[in-house]
């Protein structure tokens, strides 16, 4: 069976070879497969020695010190422990949270949990171009609020927020600032002994690790405390107990080392292929790009194709594999909250696609799916009853739906 | 989310694309859905003497379920007498696709479709007598 071509790099990418054939030393009796927690034996010594190594080279990928560095299952677990664990030990100091409309669930849904424990909680809306209003982020800063949590690049439509100036408005303000750097690391260059940030989320499926491990950044200096989410042995200084799952951090640890080898070149090669496709829809009519199209990452392309539903579209081009904000594709029939906190109309957020190229996209890839795509477009386009309305001039929000 | 053979089947090729002249007195249109809910249907059926509807044409913006819904549609109600068309329940459409339940809503909206069609042109019927 000839597989569809991958291009949803964002929602998660490949183990590539190298870091597959190393995670693999790991695990059997051959290799060391130890507990890093055991000290005293050989078995116990060589797992730890990975880690170590592991650590370091998550750590210098991002300007960090190892010991800063504390794995987890994923970006998820992440969130959870850097926001509940700030949360917690700091709640004698204030209740209120501040954090954006188009952050992640894994933030949303924890914030969300955070109210229910009687902590207060600011969703900002962005600017149309999916960045935060820092002059809004300040007004909103009050005598209690003792944590903001932003993403660094938002994992629909790619943009890219200013780490620094919201981490100087945070340290100016004494609040604790957390960055869910998933879709960055790796793929942008980050220097935590520079940015004014505390906490920062890692994931290593989506930069060609494995799935299932993650990593929380929580700086020395200055020194931030966290209430443990995970209670047991006492691993990671006390900040997430459970044992070490060696292969899987010897996995993230080359992913980053490889990612840092290679992003400058990986970065430019990619950002070529994303231009080449929105070079390709740029001349068609009614296309919109979601999202801020200069600050935003190399490999990410959110695009509107007006009077086409996406989950049809979506079905239509099937040879590429894609994502979509369109209610279908999900359970909830909503379409993407992330498009609608920009001011997308509805239909346009249920026409968005999102194309995210990667480290095994060839041109061949992108021009493949220029070609399908306009072909499909204007099929679907053929179909469409608002397309008609649109070429005979009637404004759609002059209609009166009879909304279901 | 998979999709069954006949949604696909609808999808790739779907039956009487197209448009009626609205204006016609023996054209009936129904249109239904929102674009902010991600589907509109707009069904026409071209009704003779004997009350027989004698062609249908449909276009539809939305997810594959909501194009195999209204060509399927289309396809039935072509030859039916009005009465007869306007009783197609959405569940007879979504047995046939094997619509999963998240998309049983796009069944509706071809229901809606085909009785909003029918009183448009039994509207322009009785404006005329």
């Amino acid at each position: 069976m000839l597989t569809p071509t991958y291009m949803d790099y964002s929602s998660t990418t490949p183990v590539d070879a190298r870091v597959a054939n190393k995670m693999a030393k790991y695990l059997t009796m051959e290799g060391d497969f130890g507990n890093a927690a055991s000290r005293s034996h050989y078995y116990g010594w060589q797992a730890e020695k990975a880690v170590d190594v592991a650590r370091s080279q998550v750590a210098d990928l991002v300007g960090a010190d190892p010991r800063e560095i504390v794995w987890t299952s994923g970006a998820t677990e992440s969130n959870n422990l850097a926001i509940k664990g700030i949360a917690n030990f700091y709640q004698k100091r204030g209740k209120h949270i501040i954090t954006l409309k188009t952050e992640h669930k894994a933030v949303l849904d924890t914030c969300r949990q955070l109210e229910r424990e009687g902590f207060e909680v600011t969703y900002l809306d962005p600017l149309a171009n999916g960045l935060l209003d820092l002059d809004l982020f300040k007004k909103t800063i009050r005598e209690d609020t003792i944590l903001a949590s932003f993403m660094h690049v938002n994992n629909e439509i790619g943009v890219i927020q200013d780490l620094q100036s919201i981490g100087d408005i945070c340290r100016e303000n004494k609040v604790f600032f957390h960055v869910d750097a998933a879709q960055s690391a790796g793929k942008i260059e980050i220097d935590l002994s520079l940015l004014p940030v505390d906490l920062m989320s890692f994931s290593a499926h989506k930069i060609y690790g494995p799935k299932g491990m993650g990593a929380l950044y929580v700086s020395r200096k200055p020194r931030v405390r966290l209430e443990a989410q995970m209670h047991g042995g006492g691993h990671e200084r006390g900040m997430r107990s459970g044992t070490l799952a060696t292969h899987q951090i010897v996995g993230m640890g080359e992913a980053f080392a490889i990612a840092k080898a290679e992003m400058k070149d990986e970065s430019d090669r990619t950002l070529k292929l994303r231009q080449r496709l929105y070079d390709g829809f740029s001349d068609m009519e009614e296309v919109v790009v979601n999202g801020d199209l200069d600050q935003r990452i190399a490999g990410n392309l959110n695009i509107s194709f007006n009077y086409v539903e996406g989950e049809s579209l979506m079905m239509a081009i099937s040879d590429v594999a894609v994502s979509s904000g369109s209610a279908c594709t999900s359970s909830s029939l909503e379409p993407s909250y992330v498009l609608r906190a920009l001011g997308l109309s509805d239909e346009l957020a249920h026409s968005s696609i999102r194309f995210s190229v990667g480290r095994y996209t060839t041109e061949k890839d992108v021009d493949d799916a220029i070609v399908l795509v306009r072909e499909k477009v204007e099929k679907l386009r053929d179909l469409s009853p608002l397309w008609d309305m649109y070429k005979d001039g009637i404004d759609l929000n002059s209609v009166e739906w009879a909304a279901h | 989310m998979a999709y069954g053979k006949k949604v696909l089947d609808h999808y790739e090729n779907p039956r009487n694309v197209g448009v009626l002249d609205k204006e016609a007195n023996n054209v009936g249109t129904g249109m239904v859905g929102a674009p902010a809910c991600g589907d509109v249907m707009r069904l026409q059926i071209k009704v003779n003497g004997e009350g027989i509807i004698e062609d249908a044409k449909f276009k539809t913006y939305g997810c594959g379920s909501a194009i195999a819904s209204s060509s399927l549609l289309t396809e039935w109600v072509k030859g039916r007498t009005l009465d007869d068309a306007a009783q197609i329940k959405n569940t007879e459409i979504a047995e046939e696709l094997a619509l999963p339940p998240v998309k049983i809503h796009c069944s509706v909206l071809a229901e809606d479709a085909i009785k909003a069609a029918v009183e448009d042109y039994r509207k322009k019927l009785a404006a005329q007598v």
